[in-house]
């Protein structure tokens, strides 16, 4: 008998195959966590701009990020598919008609980190709807930087942003940065049903259409937060970025126990009634080393020769030279994400995807808290590309993201210790974060409080127009920003023991940080059994490349 | 609760121009050719020393400039005042100074011009700005003939400084509070007194000061 031929595949279905995430076969599981033996190799530490190579206890824990998804296959394609099959609204072509006001607001250049090898995916998603936008006629059409109150990109950034076709066709008047600060440009809504104020920039809300371009690096970016916080001025933000909404906020990279989402939805809720935004969500993979540093994303027992000679080649380099060139070479490296999902449509249903699949690219299971977590601070954050991770971005690093990358539970346990590791030099830019250094100098020496520094200091630092000028006129974040770190950093510093700093370069740095300082990281790892015992559980948080906890008890 | 201010130095800080250029202006229209003639040349041939006596003292230099005012007539001057502005300073406004004004409004900052400038001359571009005061030299007259000196204490360097600080008690302002803002190191006591300094299209030195300090540094060019 003959045996029947298998039905082929429609071609829809292969569509979809090709253009959704796939997710990861199930043997990595076993390589996410780790546990240190007597035959363990060292484990590679960031420690800002150079890298720790470091022996950890016996029985200490490592919990390593996933590997990175999948790509898409046809990036491109992809995104038209998201744009012809949006969530909870008509297709993005149906939504067109000639001679309609369009505004296209992008992510900023905190996103990803570090910035991407060129084609950014902005840029693909762009070349896409201008494209559809000059089929349906649609001739009035803005590209607005939605940077809120971080500080504006240069014309090179943004240039490498959206490529070069894009810059020369629509930069300077056509493409430009949010600008928070502008008197008549923006509009303020309706308040929310808890009294926040809703404020959008002008040009958006006298749009017939807001389309809105992200780049989902975080669970914390994207959704309500993109056109809410983006695109609004610092009356409108102070609604929620308040040590008080950090305080409430389990953690905020979990955006269903976060106090700032659920403000920051409340506020988009607003905005959607009144504006007809579009979003398109991207999301990428964490593919933030590849090629000759793609070792770093690896456990270290797995390392090769060649790995191993790779390591000992760039650390040999990188201690030869100064901080400020090693800055740069780091800088200048861009990171090999890819595309995994494009979602668009309404705002909660397409986000909803977008969580999805950002979970599904960092979530790794742990099963229980830790007393000691450890954890490498590299040299970058969202708020220092091409500049200096000064000692408030430090802070908001390791009691900010590191400290919130978890679902469930708080990797440390409550009054657990937290070690870092960074030189933590005194040095600013003065030219990127001004109202940071006054921040550090004159009023952390008064205080930590983030309560006292918000009711005392933070309107005066925001009102502060040579602040405010150089938010407008330069390229500084606004004067109010160095609040929004130390309160970035509430919920961990509520949450944690102790900081101990390894490897600080200076002790009042961290002194007044309101950590402790250790010469090394054994000294460190001493220091934190002395207060929790010899049997003191270890954690170390192998990161970057980026990964979230989902610790169970 | 005492209010603040913010003092603005005006030539170099909002303005491209000094005042050597409103000297020029007044001397180049004199009204006669012979008085436009030797007034302009004798600016010229003092130029040198004008240049060497500003690197070495700005006070020495504004007593010694100020003398070439001698004689003008009070009337013409206030005139010529007029025009200087919307010859000459309306259009050397730096494009940035009206944001930085407009700022420091919305702050709730009073408003003050700080000039070694005369009094006259800067009388418009207080107007134009919407500033509230203005601290500048003042020309003496005698039967509405300039005598050449002006009224002491010479509005520079360190009596910025004091005149801030009497203002500031004048109008119950907190000095802590309030804001300075200037191109030039000669200004360090002015900069130095209030609370928020900020060197804006600073020299070398100045910016090397503001480096130092860590105030912020501006550039309304």
């Amino acid at each position: 008998m003959a045996t029947p031929k298998p039905a082929l595949p429609s071609l829809r279905s292969l569509a979809k195959r090709a253009l959704r995430p796939q997710s990861r076969p199930p043997r990595e599981e076993e390589e996410l966590v780790v546990t240190i033996d007597r035959d363990s190799a060292p484990r590679v530490l960031f420690f800002g701009e150079d890298l720790w190579l470091c022996d950890l206890p016996v029985g200490t824990r490592v919990v390593y990020p996933r590997r990175p998804m999948a790509a898409a296959p046809n990036p491109k394609a992809t995104i038209r598919w998201a744009l012809n099959h949006p969530e909870g609204s008509d297709p993005f072509h149906a939504k067109l008609r000639p001679g309609m006001k369009v505004t296209i607001a992008l992510d900023d250049i905190s996103l990803p980190l570090p910035p991407m090898r060129t084609p950014d995916v902005r840029q693909l998603v762009l070349e896409i709807v201008l494209e559809q936008l000059a089929d349906a006629g649609v001739d009035d059409v803005h590209l607005v930087i939605a940077n809120s109150l971080h500080r504006r990109m240069t014309p090179g950034e943004m240039r490498r942003m959206v490529g070069d076709r894009i810059f020369e066709a629509f930069y300077p008047e056509r493409y430009y940065n949010h600008d928070a600060e502008d008197p008549d440009g923006i509009v303020e809504l309706e308040k929310t049903s808890h009294g926040e104020l809703v404020a959008v920039n002008r040009r958006a809300a006298e749009s017939d259409l807001l389309v809105y371009v992200n780049l989902n690096l975080v669970p914390m970016d994207g959704g309500h937060k993109s056109v809410g916080v983006g695109l609004c001025n610092y009356a409108s933000l102070r609604a929620h970025h308040t040590p008080h909404t950090i305080r409430d906020s389990h953690g905020y990279m979990d955006p269903a126990k976060s106090a700032l989402h659920r403000s920051t939805d409340r506020i988009g809720r607003v905005i959607d009634q009144n504006l007809d935004v579009f979003h398109i969500e991207t999301v990428v993979n964490n593919r933030m080393f590849d090629g000759p540093l793609a070792f770093l994303g690896k456990n270290e027992d797995r390392y090769g020769e060649f790995d191993r000679l790779k390591l000992e080649a760039m650390r040999h380099t990188l201690a030869k030279l100064p901080r400020a060139a090693k800055r740069k070479i780091f800088h200048s490296v861009p990171a090999g994400y890819e595309l995994v999902a494009a979602y668009a449509g309404a705002t909660e249903p397409c986000h909803e995807k977008t969580l999805a699949t950002t979970f599904q690219q960092y979530l790794v299971p742990v099963h229980g808290q830790s007393d000691v977590v450890i954890a490498g601070i590299p040299y970058i954050s969202p708020y220092n590309v091409n500049s200096i991770l000064n000692p408030l971005l430090v802070q908001v690093m390791g009691l900010g993201y590191l400290f919130n990358l978890f679902r469930g539970e708080p990797l440390v346990k409550k009054g657990g210790t937290i070690i870092l590791t960074h030189p933590c030099p005194d040095e600013f830019d003065p030219e990127h974060h001004p109202s940071y250094i006054e921040f550090f100098h004159r009023l952390l020496p008064e205080t930590r409080d983030a309560v006292e520094l918000h009711r005392k200091y933070e309107r005066e630092f925001a009102e502060n127009p040579s602040y405010v000028h150089l938010y407008r006129k330069g390229n500084a974040y606004h004067g109010a920003h160095p609040f929004f770190m130390w309160y970035w950093g509430e919920n961990g510093r509520q949450h944690v023991g102790r900081v101990i700093v390894a490897g600080a370069e200076n002790t009042h740095v961290p002194a007044l940080l309101g950590w402790e300082h250790a010469e090394t990281l054994d000294d460190a790892i001493e220091m934190a059994r002395g207060y929790h015992g010899r049997s003191a559980s270890i954690t170390l948080f192998h990161s970057p490349p980026i990964l979230m906890a989902e610790v169970t008890a | 609760m005492a209010g603040k201010a913010a003092f603005f130095d005006v030539d170099g800080t909002l303005v491209r121009t000094n005042i050597v250029h409103a000297f020029a202006y007044y001397a180049m229209n004199e009204g006669s050719l012979r008085a436009t003639a030797l007034r302009t040349a004798a600016t010229a041939v003092t130029s040198p020393l004008l240049w060497g006596l500003d690197k070495l003292s700005r006070k020495g230099f504004n007593h010694f400039f100020y003398g070439y005012y001698r004689g003008m007539s009070e009337d013409r001057l206030r005139l010529l005042a007029a025009d200087l502005f919307d010859d000459v300073l309306r259009d050397a406004l730096y494009p940035g100074a009206l944001d930085l004004i407009a700022e420091a409004r919305r702050a709730s900052c009073r408003l003050v011009l700080v000039t070694g400038a005369l009094d006259f001359t800067m009388e418009p571009l207080r107007r134009h700005l919407g500033a509230d005061d203005l601290i500048a030299n003042r020309m003496q007259f005698a039967n509405g003939v300039a005598t050449g000196r002006v009224v002491p204490p010479i509005v520079e360097g360190a009596h910025k400084a004091k005149a801030i600080r009497d203002y500031c008690v004048r109008h119950d302002l907190a000095l802590d509070q309030s804001f300075a803002y200037s191109d030039s190191a000669s200004d360090y006591p002015m900069l130095a007194l209030v609370g928020r300094p900020t060197a804006v299209n600073p020299d070398l030195r100045l910016r090397s000061l503001a480096r130092s300090y860590e105030w912020p540094i501006l550039d309304v060019r």
